[in-house]
């Protein structure tokens, strides 16, 4: 086995890793920050690949759906909070879990009667279409531009919680909301756009994957059960949990994809179940909170 | 956030109120079931994947096989007696059809079971139609459930199966020397399909460079792209369905495979072409049990997609849908010709029928009820060559049905 493959099943690893990253990132900061397991994350996922394909179909330009889709989706989320979830909050945590698990069954019956059942296609922009020569194999251009937009969007999200008030808002906010209420911030407001930034994360990494994959109602469902994978493998609201533990899981199917490739999917649960062993918490979970 | 003891309190509650529900359902179920009134409709059970990632090729195999039922009423039904398709969703899963199989035969009391889409899935049908003595009409594609292992008198299989597909689409593609890889869903299909192939290029004098089993439903065949193009195969097979199909397609395409490799699939599906477009298909050949196209050279096509167009709006019948079709009208006819559904004589008169329904002459082989038919072998055409938005495909062969085409009956175990 030669090392130009190793490093071409590397790179596969990390644009896998990416769409998980991203993904993951929306799951675990809803429920790092108000304590909802969103369920819907993955049909929001498809939902987010609908509203890309359409939006760059309507305007003749995948990179309005790239911007577009995300922003609409996303305060599509904060409706979602406003009207449901929010009524939600202070209750046990299963209240919101199956709240979010029927709205995932409507919104995937809801694309279903619109678009139907089958498959759309969704072509890559012509900018992106071919192989970049990456000195040992040829290399998707499209992946790479994956890769290279979801480093942007964690610099963004990472800057933003760190060095600005908002940030500083909702991270103090995460731990004690009663104090935050009493310094005079209004919390809701700040749960109203962590919920809206979930959703458009999972809306992202919908248009992200749609010209990889076929576009179609349940392409969520498998990539719901991927970033919980994920989350439950950093920890669960960790949002550098979710970065390692998806970059981790991308490397790791890519891998065994090359030794026992009928292996590649079930590595994933067997690293979770390996975590959980050593950490329960995850890798970068804090104790007390799963 | 509440805290712990609220929390504790509430999840109490939804345990308590959990556990009435259950109750209530448990008494619900043992309630007697009411016997369905004895009639003399012909009911056949129907259970295909309606949910799942081969949903579409169900769909179109309700609307086929309600098509031929709805053709055999209008004639005043068979042997006088009005027909009822009973369409059940198998969810693609084993456990879940075997249920749904069973109830057909005990609640629905149906004469006859057609249906499944999964090869796996058939298999589980297939047990229960053998233990509970009901013919089943299988429509996917299978080479075990012809063998004596799986095989009972109460078996049909009117799908192609995996040695007639890949050894057609394996002599349209496949020459003496070249250097084959195979990427393939890790499942009863793959298996067949990949065992078809092998057997059909070593035949040819082709050498296997490569098997990359991939998991069933996999959303992501990236990480088998550089082993693939590593291999530097003259041709690459996939031998996967539904979505796997499309999707495996799809990415082959993005890394560059097409340039480097012939790609071919032991089947060609009419719904993934069309989920993922002409761009991503252009020169892939697949075999196929039916294209519409067909019926400009073949009349039983035109007269199919006739009836077809008229009763859903215009559209044009698809490969898996046609399936239905034949299925269940083969069946149909068997019950005429034999005046109702005494399971002997139904299963006398279907080893013995010819039947043209729609692409031309088939007949079931006595030994182990396969269908002997024609295999179709399609290129998918460019976006530019394409006349109409369903000008899918090219045919590039179309083989006539013959009993060489299958393995002898005594490879399959039965007596000669």
């Amino acid at each position: 086995m030669d090392l130009s493959l190793i490093i071409m099943q590397l790179f596969s690893g990390i644009a896998l890793g990416a769409v998980l990253v991203i993904t993951a990132l929306g799951l675990t900061i809803v429920f790092g920050m108000l304590g909802v397991v969103n369920f819907a994350h993955g049909a929001l996922f498809m939902i987010g690949a609908y509203a890309g394909l359409y939006l760059a179909s309507l305007t003749g330009s995948f990179w309005w759906g790239l911007l577009l889709a995300p922003i609409l989706v996303g305060a599509f989320g904060m409706l979602i909070e406003l009207v449901l979830v929010r009524r939600l909050y202070g209750r046990s945590i299963d209240d919101p879990l199956l709240l979010t698990f029927g709205l995932s069954y409507i919104l995937v019956e809801g694309v279903r009667i619109v678009f139907g059942s089958d498959g759309i296609p969704f072509p890559t922009p012509s900018q992106l279409i071919g192989v970049v020569d990456l000195g040992v194999g040829f290399f998707p251009k499209y992946r790479l531009f994956v890769i290279a937009l979801v480093a942007v969007v964690l610099l963004v999200l990472w800057l933003m919680l760190e060095k600005t008030r908002v940030g500083l808002i909702v991270r103090a906010g995460a731990r004690d909301p009663l104090i935050m209420r009493v310094l005079g911030v209004d919390i809701g407001k700040v749960w109203l756009a962590i919920f809206g930034l979930g959703v458009g994360l999972a809306a992202l990494g919908g248009v992200l994957a749609g010209p990889m994959r076929s576009v179609n109602p349940e392409m969520g469902t498998l990539v719901l059960a991927e970033a919980f994978v994920v989350t439950v493998i950093g920890g669960l609201g960790s949002i550098v949990g979710a970065v390692v533990a998806g970059l981790m899981v991308g490397i790791c199917i890519s891998m065994v994809a090359l030794f026992a490739p009928e292996m590649a999917t079930i590595v994933m649960f067997a690293l979770m179940a390996a975590v959980l062993l050593i950490r329960p918490q995850g890798l970068f979970g804090l104790k007390g909170r799963a | 956030m509440p805290n712990y003891e609220t929390r504790l309190r509430r999840t109490g509650i939804s345990r308590r109120t959990a556990l009435m529900g259950m109750s209530a359902g448990v008494a619900t179920l043992a309630m007697p079931r009411l016997g369905r009134a004895a009639d003399d409709t012909i009911r056949i059970g129907f259970p295909t994947p309606l949910t799942g990632p081969f949903a579409a090729e169900a769909r179109d195999q309700v609307k086929c096989a309600e098509l031929a039922v709805k053709l055999v009423n209008d004639k005043g039904g068979v042997a006088g007696r009005k027909v009822e398709l009973l369409v059940r969703d198998d969810k693609l899963n084993a456990g879940e059809a075997a249920t749904r199989t069973l109830e057909l035969i005990e609640k629905d009391k149906v004469h006859a079971i057609v249906g499944a889409l999964s090869s796996a899935v058939q298999l589980a049908v297939n047990e229960v139609t053998r233990a509970r003595g009901v013919i089943y009409v299988s429509i996917s594609q299978s080479d075990t459930i012809n063998e004596v292992k799986d095989f009972s008198k109460y078996t049909f299989h009117e799908a192609l199966n995996p040695h007639m597909t890949t050894a057609a689409v394996a002599r349209q593609t496949i020459k003496k020397g070249m250097k084959v890889a195979h990427l393939v869903a890790d499942y009863a299909y793959g298996h067949e399909m990949l065992r078809g192939f092998k057997r059909a290029q070593t035949a040819i004098g082709a050498e296997s460079v490569g098997e990359i089993l991939h998991p069933f439903g996999a959303a992501d065949y990236s990480t088998f792209m550089p082993r693939l193009m590593s291999l530097r195969p003259d041709v690459l097979c996939i031998s996967n369905f539904g979505r796997d199909q499309a999707n495996a397609i799809k990415q082959a395409v993005d890394f560059g495979i097409k340039q480097q490799m012939k790609i071919v699939v032991p089947v060609i599906l009419h719904n993934q072409r069309l989920a993922v477009g002409p761009d991503v298909f252009e020169g892939v050949v697949g075999g196929a049990n039916y294209y519409w196209g067909l019926e400009t050279q073949n009349k039983t096509a035109a007269e199919f997609n006739k009836a077809f167009r008229a009763a859903n709006g215009g559209a044009i019948p698809t490969d898996y849908g046609a399936y239905g079709y034949s299925g269940v009208g083969s069946l149909l006819q068997a019950m005429q010709a034999a005046g109702g559904t005494d399971t002997d004589k139904v299963i006398a008169v279907l080893e013995g029928l010819q039947y043209d329904l729609t692409k031309g002459p088939q007949h079931y082989r006595k030994c182990d009820h396969q269908s002997v038919q024609s295999v179709l072998v399609l290129e998918s055409k460019k976006k530019s060559a394409m006349a109409s938005e369903n000008d899918l495909f090219a045919i590039v062969a179309s083989d006539p049905g013959a009993d060489e085409m299958l393995r002898s009956c005594g490879e399959l175990g039965h007596a000669t």
